[in-house]
């Protein structure tokens, strides 16, 4: 029971308070309250994160890239984590934001595509289920003030159809035939625009990959979260291919003729 | 008195989540005598990135119906799914369309029953009434709504209402001497007014741009139908033989 006149709401008796001296938001707090209220834990903000993901449509289906990098703040943590996962036989999903939200949402896939395997009933989930069903349990998830603290890319390539879509900690979904999430939505892809609008059922696997290559070693030379290790990944009609990890090649050379700042003396 | 400061200040410091995000771009809605216009631009953004340059904000209902969102697109797409869900419900009842006197009362409610956490989205609900006129309802996030002749709403609200205060309702006009201003303009007329008011939108508002979606609902035998078969970029989507016709024209905005 509140014992409190004031907190009963309105319309105010002017019994008690005749001359609202007690303005709301000064009003003794005493709501029930959850004893273990303070035991939840909330993601209120990621801790171990990745850095961009990069994907773009091209002649043969999607190619999604992201590096191989964990940070733990500025500190970088995990240097081999691998941000690129295979869900079903037609979807890769690519992740930036807190790492473990992402090995969670990596379960519960699993678990989903097993249930759909077991069913056996002729149908298997393409990129676009996929996407639904995460866009689903994110804006869900969103909705409880509890996110899942990632940034999505889904990729895919179903049924002559190629598939790529966004998803976001607070249910955001969009489409486009290049996607960048991170720091790769400033540094990426405007480059990747540049390189892909218009050309998405011309360029060639070889093509794309240098794009990608353009792209990443731009981020490795100004995302101070990220690393020179990558990984590619395709999903075409035959099926998704997760590359090994490697390595972007960078020119520091130019650095020696910076003057200005430093202990040059000339 | 009892110690509030200290009750408050016992509570862990804690950075709040925001669940909230704006998505820019613009919608309107012109009623006409017979005909209802419903746009808007397809530029989804948040903050200065231009996220994509498709995601259509304005949905084909039923026949009669089309509704246009505009604010956070993720309460947007949920709510456009709800309210499909619900005349998909009442479809599978009553064997028919809902009205959209009916469809506005739904959409009031279903906004007011999340008062607080309410879908951060602005709605403008474009049509035939059962009496064969066009009409236009326009909601806050909130659920607010009124039937009106026409309505801006979303980023470049502030540019484009002024302007149709100006030529819709002819606000700050006055008649030539023994003429007077007519209670509807012709179709035509119309959507020459959207397509300016898009393509001014898209030169002064940064999140206004790359495509115009332009949903045209026709009453049973409107002779405004004459009209549109040649307009450019045109095509119908209409579903049921109810009478009611359902047409869209897509343009290209400036993308930059």
């Amino acid at each position: 029971m509140d014992h409190f006149p004031t907190n009963w709401g309105r319309p105010r008796n002017d019994a008690y308070d005749a001359y609202g001296t007690f303005p709301l938001p000064h009003r003794p707090n005493n709501d029930t309250k959850d004893a273990f209220a303070s035991g939840v834990q909330r993601t209120q903000q990621p801790i171990v994160t990745g850095t961009s993901v990069l994907a773009l449509k091209y002649k043969d289906g999607i190619m999604m890239a992201a590096d191989n990098l964990a940070s733990y703040g500025s500190l970088a943590r995990f240097k081999d984590v691998q941000r690129l996962h295979p869900v079903g036989k037609y979807t890769v999903i690519g992740a930036g934001g807190d790492i473990s939200d992402f090995q969670y949402i990596q379960k519960f896939l699993e678990e989903l595509i097993i249930e759909e395997f077991t069913s056996q009933d002729g149908h298997d989930l393409g990129p676009a289920e996929i996407h639904e069903y995460l866009s689903q349990v994110m804006y869900a998830r969103r909705s409880k003030l509890n996110p899942l603290w990632n940034s999505l890319l889904v990729g895919g390539f179903k049924d002559g159809k190629s598939f790529l879509a966004y998803v976001d900690l607070l249910g955001t979904t969009y489409s486009a035939s290049t996607l960048a999430t991170g720091f790769g939505a400033y540094l990426a892809q405007p480059i990747l625009r540049k390189e892909v609008e218009g050309k998405e059922t011309e360029l060639t696997e070889d093509e794309a990959i240098r794009i990608m290559e353009t792209c990443i070693r731009v981020l490795y030379y100004r995302d101070a979260r990220s690393i020179d290790k990558y990984q590619l990944a395709t999903i075409t009609a035959d099926g998704v291919k997760i590359s090994d990890s490697r390595h972007i090649s960078t020119s520091w050379s130019f650095a020696e003729g910076i003057r200005g700042y430093g202990a040059q003396t000339q | 008195m009892p110690d509030t400061l200290s009750l408050s200040q016992s509570q862990p410091q804690q950075h709040a989540f925001n669940p909230y995000t704006e998505n820019g771009g613009t919608i309107l809605a012109i009623a006409g005598a017979d005909f209802s216009v419903i746009a808007g631009d397809t530029r989804q953004s948040e903050g200065y990135n231009i996220q994509t340059r498709y995601a259509p904000k304005v949905f084909r209902l039923t026949d009669k119906a089309v509704l246009a969102v505009n604010g956070f697109a993720a309460d947007g797409n949920m709510f456009v799914k709800k309210v499909r869900q619900r005349l998909e419900w009442y479809r599978h009842a009553h064997a028919k369309d809902m009205p959209i006197r009916a469809i506005a009362r739904l959409i009031q409610t279903m906004l007011y029953s999340r008062r607080f956490f309410p879908y951060y989205v602005y709605n403008i609900l474009g049509g035939i009434e059962e009496d064969g006129t066009g009409a236009v309802y326009s909601f806050d996030p909130v659920g607010s709504y009124e039937r009106e002749a026409c309505r801006a709403a979303g980023a470049a609200q502030s540019l484009v209402q002024p302007f149709l205060d100006n030529q819709i309702y002819f606000k700050n006009q006055t008649p030539a001497p023994g003429t007077s201003f007519p209670r509807h303009l012709p179709l035509s007329t119309v959507l020459s007014l959207v397509i300016d008011s898009f393509t001014s939108a898209t030169e002064r508002h940064i999140e206004v741009g790359d495509g115009l979606e332009i949903y045209v609902v026709l009453a049973k035998n409107s002779p405004s139908i004459q009209g549109l078969r040649d307009v450019r970029g045109v095509s119908e989507l209409t579903s049921t033989d109810d009478g009611e016709r359902v047409f869209v024209v897509r343009r290209e905005l400036k993308k930059d």
